[in-house]
């Protein structure tokens, strides 16, 4: 007897494509970017995943629904890898996806304003944060940061001077 | 450098060094999350509390690779919760009492102001595996002085209260700082061969970046250089001993026991 074809790498990929955050669950892990990669070793598939932030609670989670969703698909030989190296970044969240954050009421990140320790640009954030964080909700440019830290370790929390209304923004690491 | 790791000697001041850097990021986190629920307003008590969650996350990584490079079997869980306080290499400053929210801060800026680029320099590590754990810790760093410096100066250039609070709270903390410039053999044998900075190469940038924030909080620098020291060594304040009893009780109580 013939052994079952093991499904190819592109269609693991677009299994794991429909695999939801569980925190944000309008993107897919792919998405988010912390599939790094999908291989075989031998027979056995491996999908390493990387975390967002190293404390970040959702990685247990997000491991075990990749597992369910690729058993579900019959996958029987898996290994998850966890890969450190590179280090997430949110630049790995594509427009699509970014598009739905907004969507969805969080703000996407706006490139190149990673927090990088340096004190010169601290009167320009205690002035109202960074203008170019748009609200999700009424598109105002006028924000202010409320806050680095949000309702999960990827997000600062930020208020519409506008709308008046608080949102989420998704900052970039 | 494959070579050097090869000897025990070196391994056992890697492992030394690993402990250190995860158990400033254990007993510091433990220390913030005491805070969940406590603090001022609701957007503060959030932000610490994702500060504690990155610190206990980098305490994973570095503890884990402890575990990993003395080869005895230990995991980070082993290494957190089955220590006792002498095993413990934490800086003095990470254990003490939380004190107000002022205190609090300034206790998490003078630390974010040396870890950040601790960090920095370690991910350029001649040991991959350092080097990639420091490259994903920096980058959540990066946030934590940001917003620990902007506190710093928000409360120390506010009201005549909060300016006092934190001067004194300045005051207090500044002898613990002296600490994280010491180095022994284990931070002369990293550092030879490339996995870890001299710790005493660290003292100048960081007090430009406390000088610089010190001054914008209208604070005055402390005088005098002693250093209260120990921590690193495993002597301790008896701070630490409380911290223990709580954060490991229920693996002392119902050992081996798994969520």
């Amino acid at each position: 007897m013939d052994a079952p074809t093991l499904p190819s790498v592109d269609e693991v990929w677009r299994w794991l494509d429909a695999v939801p955050d569980p925190e944000i669950p309008v993107i897919s892990v792919v998405e988010l970017g912390i599939v790094r990669e999908v291989a075989y070793d031998g027979d056995t598939l491996v999908v390493a995943v990387t975390p967002t932030y190293s404390g970040c609670p959702a990685t247990a989670m997000i491991d075990l629904d990749i597992e369910a969703a690729l058993r579900g698909h019959g996958v029987e030989k898996l290994r998850l890898e966890r890969r450190l190296s590179p280090p997430w970044t949110t630049d790995w969240i594509g427009p699509d996806a970014r598009e739905k954050l907004r969507a969805y009421g969080i703000a996407p990140p706006v490139d190149g304003t990673a927090a990088d320790g340096r004190l010169a640009l601290r009167a320009a954030r205690l002035s109202g944060g960074n203008a170019a964080v748009l609200c999700p909700r009424c598109g105002s440019p006028d924000t202010q940061k409320v806050s680095q830290f949000g309702s999960t370790p990827c997000k600062a929390s930020y208020r519409c001077t506008e709308c008046l209304e608080p949102f989420d923004y998704f900052k970039c690491i | 450098m494959a070579a050097l790791l090869d000897t025990a000697i070196d391994r056992a001041s890697l492992f030394e060094f690993l402990l250190r850097m995860g158990d400033n990021a254990l007993v510091l986190g433990h220390r913030v999350s005491e805070w969940c629920g406590h603090a001022p307003v609701l957007e503060e008590d959030i932000a610490l509390a994702n500060t504690a969650l990155d610190l206990i996350g980098q305490t994973q990584l570095w503890l884990g690779l402890a575990g990993e490079v003395e080869g005895q079997g230990r995991s980070a869980d082993n290494l957190a919760y089955l220590r006792d306080a002498h095993e413990f290499r934490n800086l003095l400053l990470v254990e003490l009492p939380n004190g107000d929210f002022g205190r609090t801060l300034m206790r998490q800026f003078l630390f974010d102001a040396w870890h950040l680029p601790m960090l920095k320099a370690l991910a350029a590590s001649s040991d991959p595996r350092v080097a990639e754990i420091a490259a994903k810790a920096v980058k959540e760093v990066a946030y934590h002085v940001e917003r620990s410096a902007d506190l710093v100066i928000r409360l120390g250039d506010g009201t005549e209260e909060s300016h006092a609070r934190m001067q004194a709270a300045l005051d207090e903390l500044w002898p613990y700082t002296g600490e994280m410039f010491l180095s022994d053999a284990a931070d002369e044998a990293v550092a030879a061969a490339g996995i870890a900075p001299a710790p005493a190469s660290l003292r100048e940038g960081w007090r430009d970046t406390v000088a610089a924030v010190l001054a914008e909080a209208t604070l005055k620098e402390p005088a005098g250089a002693y250093a209260h020291k120990g921590g690193r060594s495993g002597r301790h304040t008896e701070h630490l001993g409380y911290i223990l009893a709580e954060m490991q009780f229920l693996q002392r109580a119902y050992p081996g026991s798994t969520w």
